[in-house]
């Protein structure tokens, strides 16, 4: 497909300059996909998030993006992976207030409720691979079509 | 793979004093080591100019994470500890949506819709017993 070429993509995360190059693509990838602006905001902040993550748990990582097509709506697949120290307890990594670091301990489940699909592979000692999809809202059809 | 972006912002963030407050405009993706660096420069200025209040226009600024938000929150009360007062100014409907469902509601952090609201809001008398009050905390 033609956006797909705007779209797929693996970013390195190994500096908090390349958080703001994550942000960008995803900004970009999902503005091709034809995501809204709020659409458009949850996600990339969502992604800024699993990418800071990502960096200071995991040590360093990558980020790839991969456009959903072929259902009613085009999606936007993001996967965050680490070789980094993995998450021992996952449950409280994703309740709120739960930091380990120096954030306000919003990180994973913040990112959660701001995704349609979120999942977490996490092996303690191997690394952690985070992958979230979001959805855009169907287009609204033409008054014809009603 | 091509960045057609307003490209990220590095090193310091301008902080302009207008009378007794210091107005900073922030625009575009910040590094975090921006965000940082933009805290300690403001409590420095307050403590240099002695200004009372301090405007962070954030019109220009397309998300806030927890990490910006967090920042934001230490600035005001960082500000609250050196006599000054902070008001968040200007944040897009796109980004307060996103701020809430993230669970990120800074309910210390003082807001006005534009620049202007929240000069004329530091140039009025401080009736918010709860402003910049401490964090609440979850027990």
């Amino acid at each position: 497909m033609q956006t797909a070429a705007g779209v797929e993509a693996c970013l390195p995360i190994r500096s908090d300059m390349d958080l703001v190059w994550v942000r960008q693509h995803v900004r970009q990838a999902a503005a091709l996909l034809g995501f809204s602006l709020v659409e458009q905001t949850k996600l990339v902040t969502a992604a800024s998030e699993l990418a800071r993550n990502t960096l200071v748990h995991g040590g360093g990582g990558q980020m790839e993006t991969e456009a959903v097509t072929g259902g009613p709506a085009n999606g936007l697949r993001l996967t965050f992976s680490d070789e980094g120290p993995g998450i021992p307890d996952l449950e409280r990594a994703l309740s709120d207030g739960y930091t380990s670091g120096d954030g306000l301990g919003m990180g994973l489940g913040g990112a959660r409720r701001l995704v349609h699909e979120f999942a977490v592979d996490s092996t303690p000692g191997v690394g952690t691979k985070v992958t979230v999809v979001s959805w855009a809202a169907r287009s609204p059809r033409p008054r014809g079509e009603l | 793979m091509s960045h057609d972006f307003s490209r990220p912002v590095t090193g310091h963030v301008p902080v302009l004093r207008l009378g007794d407050i210091l107005l900073v405009t922030l625009q575009g993706d910040l590094y975090d080591s921006t965000a940082q660096q933009l805290q300690q420069d403001i409590g420095d200025t307050i403590v240099s100019t002695g200004v009372t209040g301090v405007v962070i226009d954030i019109s220009g600024v397309e998300i806030v994470d927890s990490f910006l938000g967090r920042v934001l929150a230490e600035i005001a009360a960082q500000a609250r500890l050196l006599a000054a007062r902070t008001v968040v100014a200007g944040m897009r409907p796109a980004v307060a949506i996103t701020m809430v469902e993230l669970g990120l509601t800074l309910p210390g952090l003082r807001t006005a819709l534009n620049a202007e609201a929240a000069m004329n809001l530091l140039s009025g008398p401080d009736q918010d017993t709860r402003f910049g009050g401490p964090r609440q905390e979850n027990r």
